[in-house]
């Protein structure tokens, strides 16, 4: 390969990323395929989310009219409690088995640690999003596969889950960690609940975007502020 | 024993006085409201918990901050007494808030982002406060209700803001006013001099219970490693 001198300088420059993005992926690589082989995970969220998803059924009486204005609310909030199913369960996983002590040994920046545990979070949080959608859509004969909706459900996800891997990294800790976690990370992911809520019910009533840009200002706004908490508290979670 | 020191019965003094005047400006000094009546003297109080409720939860993030930089436990004891202090002048607010909207606002509790910003605020910190009795070791503990204090304290600041940048009914007395707002009035000298006073006096009330209360923290570790000397005695 003709690489010249200022070539060569430039990939070792950038290994020291391309190491940090390696352990990223090896980390997210390990919850996949652990999840893969067992299912629990997944299975356990998505059986959850149907029930939510029947109870309000019943609770609401969700008939016609009153699903254009409900949905929105009903998606997040069955999107919150499976969410926070998965976070207890994938950072138990971790300190049950001694796992998270073998990770934090290995030779790589803590916060990669923390981005693979969260992207693999939001992994599992999509694709039980990815399986609700359509079963909500077909159970309330709502189209909600419109872009302006699926934008919402990923940067709410990336909210969420950021500060929920955070939270949950120190709720397996408690001793009463399954029911420290909903009452850590609820009341903190608040408003990037609410604004996913209200940016969500813009699009399923087909609002102007005059209207929905501020909850997605506000939804952006708050997913940049809790990756970059996040990131910088997270060494001092896991410290020893 | 250790005797109080002569700063803080000095504090305790001072404080009482300025409590006392501070009342006394409230209740008879400030005019009545033309339009509300009496139970507008309950926004003076009112104002100040939610001002000494925002203080405190700032200290306690500025002092997590501190723990997680240098490890120091005093910083962590702050951290605590400020939360504890907070949460229950954030009470006093809601609770007057409710007192003052009765009678303005024909309603004990309405959903109106304000109140609701505050309330989610007030869960944040008994959440911490839950969080600190779950965990044992007092090293963990103090660096997660140090992480948890600075991330909850996102919530404070949109519990300011919440009147000013969305529709609300609750009314901004200081600064511009939302038209929807109900139960607005525009404060008058004597007003201003009963508001401004009101919360100088709660920064003062503020100060003292959170120097009782550190106090009060070395006292039981005292008593903890006394009754650890017995034992091995």
């Amino acid at each position: 390969m003709p690489e010249g001198a200022a070539g060569m300088q430039a990939t070792q420059a950038r290994r020291p990323l391309l190491e940090y993005l390696r352990a990223i992926g090896a980390v997210i690589w390990k919850d996949v395929l652990a999840e893969f082989r067992s299912r629990e995970l997944l299975s356990a969220m998505l059986v959850f989310s149907l029930l939510v998803i029947l109870i309000f059924n019943f609770a609401l009486e969700l008939d016609i009219r009153a699903r254009e204005t409900i949905a929105s609310g009903v998606l997040w909030v069955t999107f919150a409690f499976a969410g926070t199913l998965g976070l207890n369960r994938s950072m138990a996983i971790e300190k049950d088995r001694g796992c998270l002590d073998g990770l934090l040994l290995a030779p790589v920046d803590r916060s990669a640690i923390f981005f693979g545990k969260a992207i693999g979070n939001l992994i599992f949080m999509g694709l039980v999003e990815v399986i609700v959608l359509p079963i909500f859509s077909v159970l309330y004969n709502m189209n909600l596969f419109q872009s302006g909706l699926l934008l919402v459900v990923l940067l709410g996800s990336i909210g969420y889950v950021a500060v929920g891997t955070l939270l949950a990294s120190m709720a397996v800790h408690a001793r009463t960690r399954d029911v420290l976690l909903p009452i850590l990370l609820f009341p903190v992911a608040i408003p990037v609940l609410l604004a996913a809520v209200k940016a969500s019910n813009g699009f399923l009533q087909a609002a102007e975007m005059a209207d929905i840009w501020p909850w997605l200002n506000l939804l952006i706004v708050y997913d940049v502020i809790f990756v970059a908490v996040a990131f910088m508290v997270f060494d001092f979670v896991v410290e020893e | 024993m250790q005797p109080m020191p002569k700063a803080l019965k000095a504090l305790n003094l001072f404080t009482s006085a300025v409590f006392a005047v501070a009342l006394y400006l409230v209740l008879f000094y400030a005019p009545r409201e033309a339009v509300m009546g009496e139970v507008q003297r309950v926004f003076y109080f009112h104002v100040a918990a939610g001002w000494v409720g925002a203080l405190a939860f700032l200290v306690t993030a500025i002092a997590g901050i501190f723990v997680l930089l240098r490890g120091d436990h005093r910083w962590d004891q702050l951290a605590l007494a400020s939360v504890e202090i907070g949460v229950v002048f954030t009470l006093i607010n809601i609770v007057t808030g409710s007192i003052w909207a009765r009678p303005v606002w024909n309603t004990w509790w309405t959903w109106d982002p304000r109140l609701v910003t505050a309330t989610v605020m007030e869960l944040i910190y008994l959440a911490y406060l839950m969080l600190r009795q779950g965990i044992e070791d007092p090293d963990r503990r103090a660096r997660f209700a140090a992480v948890y204090g600075i991330v909850g304290f996102i919530s404070v600041p949109l519990t300011f803001l919440s009147i000013r940048i969305f529709r609300t009914i609750h009314p901004v007395v200081v600064g511009n006013n939302d038209p929807t707002a109900q139960g607005a009035f525009d404060m008058t000298t004597k007003m201003r001099i009963a508001f401004f006073f009101g919360l100088f006096t709660f920064t003062f009330v503020y100060v003292t219970l959170l120097w009782h209360r550190l106090r009060l923290q070395q006292f039981k570790e005292r008593i903890e490693e006394r009754k650890l000397q017995a034992l091995t005695a």
